[in-house]
């Protein structure tokens, strides 16, 4: 077995695409697969899950009977003190806790580069851009995000409506106050790919700017980039949870996993798992995330790779 | 035998020790947590329970309530009755005889003339006091002589006591309060949140919604009391974790409005630690209706007042449809346990004074139905949510955060989305939505949303002051920054009408009668006030916390200077 895998091992660079290489090099990673596994479950059971799972439709009185039960074959997760089918409710609110997550990221990504690769390549916005980083940090996260919750709220919900309003908004509100630490790791990463040879030469040639950007920079900045997005995500699904924990959230009536929580904490004596199917949903989320990230890093590093 | 009788008797003497021989200050610090942060120390400028119960350690009435219901002095020598000539023939005028020496915190004497100016302060017709119920009728009120108020109705008053009674109505010291007449009185910064007073306690430290740090007043009355040197109210989290941290971890001595779910207060009960405690009064958990509109695209100043009528609620149809739909029975099973009872009336006790309306207590689901379709919200384009004239049936329902309001707010929602009407629900931070903060879209008086849940009480047991807060007169509107007990801007000129001769009307039946009639107004014949639960104020206190004896009438905290440790 060793003999058949060692002998593997060099062809594998001249194989074929760098796509392919990278992939050989994440699979190396046992927990960076592991969590590529959990993550990819989770995704398939909140995005079909919904469908395959249909709770019964039961009326308040009827639901009100069977509150507070234990798993069964007819409610796999229990029930909750409403009667409500818990596994249905974990389903949904894994949709929105994950989109939360991953559409946050997104923005937080697409901004912090955006400003990192513009300060790092153009020295006259770096101190502008850098300060404004700075700015943000400094300022408080949390309450920060009350005051836009507060002031914004209606104004958004009158305008596409309750649900996708406080989505918008909290997907804003996590994405433009978490971009600053990638902005700040690839501005470094940029200063020093700019004075390469090859991006010398590009420039020696003529190639304009925004060129050399997308072609020698950008690609070598993806591993940083990677990175931290894996980490956003878990970092959004924790803000969007301690949000619906003050009740700044979504609508009291939309389930989140950080809501479950919430509702559970006060049946945690009496019933703990009320506690611990969203806990342990968004413990598995952020742990999985932050694995596929260390695999990813050392994926897209070429200098480990292949090692 | 006679040493065994002897060393009992010193037994017996030492075992008694602790509660008679009380002395100031002996018993250290008594922490009491509030849910809801304290946000204002004057009760006269805040709607919320929270600030009334806790100025009631320093602020004091002349005469306050028992839990029986039942007047007790607190500032004067007596209670004034027709029989000791207190209260005139005629029942216009009652006086008021102060106690001797009695002293503010600061060592001036209280007079006569602090009552006068506490009865300008909240009548001042620019000042928007939250208590101006209370000082109803009141034509005038005098000094005779430093010892002696005199208040003049402006006409036969059945019950005199409302000016100077009961925690809601303090008398506040007039040099501390001189320069906050009228628009001021928010501005005041410094007197609203360190008054000086002549309860057990006085203010040593505020940091306003958080906590209150409170010591022995050293001029107050009884010099034996109160018991503890210091007090400290700490507001905020939530009515579970004040229960846990007063049942099971010990580390407050009292937690008021320990509204939590029934499993969970057996579960706490178990550990040992305190007990909890209920008193029914007139608490009633229901759902105001706005009958001003409160859509957003309103200019502010004119949004959620009386200009623009509500463009769905201002139908009766419509608001009693949405009653017709609630099943109360388990709103109660899910809510409250024993703790609570379903009741279509505002005014739910006690006996005698509440109506017989027990319309609501049955659900309708069929009758609400036909009466939204009769009022022609029907759903034409078929997509399970009633429409009229193009416009969706469309409710927005906010309430506090706590856990049982956001299921019932779950369970309302899914039988009005069985009736048709589209629910969107909002919950608020208790301490911003109680707050009374004119500043904050969010409050409860500015209500903007279509309905709100939350519970209110009357303080005494004859509910005139109470039901007073229905007048026209009475509704939050900007000219008042936004204060006033008319959370619906209910106006009807009957409604009026009829309470003034309320407050006309002596013979004790007759004035029942009258606050049946004005209780079926708000309720059953108008469905503006749609009642859910009357509910017991529940509340937590340690068992090593003595003399505690919850009132439903006055502060819970009204004997506060009686609190001892149990040794």
């Amino acid at each position: 077995m060793t003999d058949t895998s060692a002998a593997a091992r060099p062809k594998r660079p001249k194989s074929s695409s760098p796509l392919l290489a990278i992939w050989a090099q994440f699979r190396s990673h046992k927990g960076a697969v592991f969590g590529l596994c959990v993550l990819g479950f989770m995704l398939v059971a909140v995005v079909i899950g919904p469908w395959l799972w249909v709770p019964e439709k039961l009326s308040v009185a009827q639901a009100i009977k069977l509150k507070n039960q234990g798993p069964s074959l007819r409610f796999p997760l229990g029930t909750d003190q409403l009667g409500r089918d818990m596994l249905a409710r974990m389903l949904l609110a894994g949709r929105i806790s994950l989109a939360v997550g991953m559409v946050a990221m997104t923005i937080a990504i697409v901004f912090g580069t955006l400003i990192g690769v513009l300060a790092g390549y153009f020295r006259r916005l770096d101190g502008p851009l850098m300060r404004l980083a700075d700015m943000f940090l400094a300022l408080p996260l949390i309450p920060l995000l009350l005051v836009m919750v507060m002031l914004f709220r209606d104004k958004i919900a009158g305008l596409i409506g309750p649900e996708l309003g406080a989505f918008a908004l909290i997907v804003f509100a996590i994405g433009v106050t978490s971009w600053m630490a990638t902005a700040r790791i690839v501005r470094g990463e940029v200063l020093t790919l700019k004075e390469r040879e090859y991006v010398l030469a590009a420039r020696s040639i003529g190639v304009r700017p925004n060129r050399i950007i997308l072609r020698h920079i950008l690609p070598n900045v993806v591993s940083p980039v990677m990175v931290a997005a894996t980490l956003g995500v878990a970092e959004a699904i924790i803000t969007e949870s301690v949000l619906s924990f003050l009740g700044l959230g979504f609508p009291p009536d939309f389930p989140t996993w950080g809501r479950l929580l919430y509702d559970g904490l006060q049946y945690m004596q009496v019933y703990p798992e009320r506690v611990i199917w969203p806990g342990l949903a968004i413990s598995l989320t952020v742990l999985s995330v932050n694995y596929i990230g260390d695999g990813l890093r050392d994926a897209l590093d070429p200098r480990i790779r292949g090692r | 035998m006679k040493l065994k009788t002897l060393l009992l008797g010193a037994a017996a003497a030492f075992a008694l020790a602790p509660a008679a021989h009380a002395e100031r200050g002996a018993d250290g610090e008594v922490k009491l947590t509030f849910p809801q942060a304290v946000s204002i120390m004057n009760p006269y400028l805040t709607g919320g329970t929270k600030d009334i119960y806790a100025s009631s350690l320093v602020l004091e009435p002349l005469a306050g309530l028992t839990p029986e219901g039942v007047l007790v002095p607190k500032l004067v020598t007596e209670i004034p009755t027709k029989e000791n000539g207190g209260v005139s023939e005629d029942m216009t005028s009652i006086t008021w005889k102060l106690l001797p020496d009695l002293k503010w915190s600061d060592g001036t004497p209280v007079t006569a003339d602090d009552a006068v100016f506490t009865w300008k302060y909240c009548t001042d017709p620019a000042g928007g006091c939250s208590q101006a119920t209370k000082y109803e009728g009141v034509a005038s009120v005098e000094a005779v002589d430093p010892s002696t108020i005199k208040v003049t109705f402006s006409g036969p008053k059945a019950n005199p006591y409302t000016a100077f009674v009961s925690a809601l109505s303090p008398v506040l010291q007039k040099k501390q309060f001189e320069a906050c007449l009228g628009a001021a009185a928010p501005t005041c910064t410094d007197p609203n949140n360190m008054p000086v007073g002549t309860g057990p306690f006085m203010v040593t430290g505020f940091t306003v919604n958080d906590t209150v740090s409170l010591a022995a007043n050293p001029n107050y009355r009884d010099p034996a009391k109160p018991a503890f040197a210091t007090a400290v109210i700490k507001g905020g989290g939530d009515a579970e974790g004040s229960a846990r941290a007063v049942m099971e971890t010990g580390e407050f001595d009292y937690a008021w409005n320990t509204q939590i779910p029934p499993e969970t207060q057996e579960s706490m009960k178990a550990a040992g630690k305190g007990q909890f405690v209920v008193a029914f009064g007139t608490l009633v958990e229901r759902i105001e209706m706005n009958t001003t509109d409160p859509d957003p695209a309103l200019p502010e100043g004119e949004r959620a007042t009386a200009k623009h009528p509500h463009p769905i609620l201002s139908d009766i149809k419509v608001r009693t449809a949405l009653s017709k739909a609630i099943d109360r029975s388990i709103l109660v099973e899910v809510g409250y346990g024993a703790g609570g009872k379903p009741t279509c009336n505002v005014i739910p006790g006690p006996e005698g004074w509440a109506s017989d309306n027990e319309g609501c207590i049955a659900q309708d689901m069929e009758g609400a139905k036909a009466l939204l379709d009769e009022a022609g919200w029907t759903d034409s384009d078929s997509d399970g949510i009633r429409d009229k004239d193009g416009k969706k049936l469309h409710i927005l329902y906010q309430t506090t955060v706590n856990p049982i309001r956001q299921d019932f707010q779950a369970l309302i929602k899914d039988w009005w989305t069985e009736l048709g009407v589209e629910v969107e629900l909002k919950a608020i931070d208790p301490g911003v939505f109680f707050g009374g903060d004119p500043g904050s879209p969010d409050t409860f008086q500015k209500f903007y949303a279509d309905v709100e849940m939350y519970a209110n009480n009357s303080e005494s047991p004859d509910p005139e002051s109470y039901l007073g807060q229905y007048q026209c007169k009475n509704a939050p509107s900007p000219e008042t920054q936004w204060q006033g007990e008319n959370i619906n801007r209910f106006c009807t000129p009957e409604y009026d009408a009829l309470y003034a001769t309320l407050a006309t009307t002596t013979d004790i039946a007759a004035r029942q009668d009258i606050a049946k009639k004005l209780n079926d107004m708000v309720t059953k014949d108008s469905m503006i006030v749609v009642p859910l639960v009357h509910r017991g104020t529940l509340s937590a206190h340690s068992n090593t916390l003595g003399g505690v004896q919850i009132n439903a009438w006055d502060s819970e905290m009204w004997n506060a200077a009686d609190w001892f440790r149990v040794k």
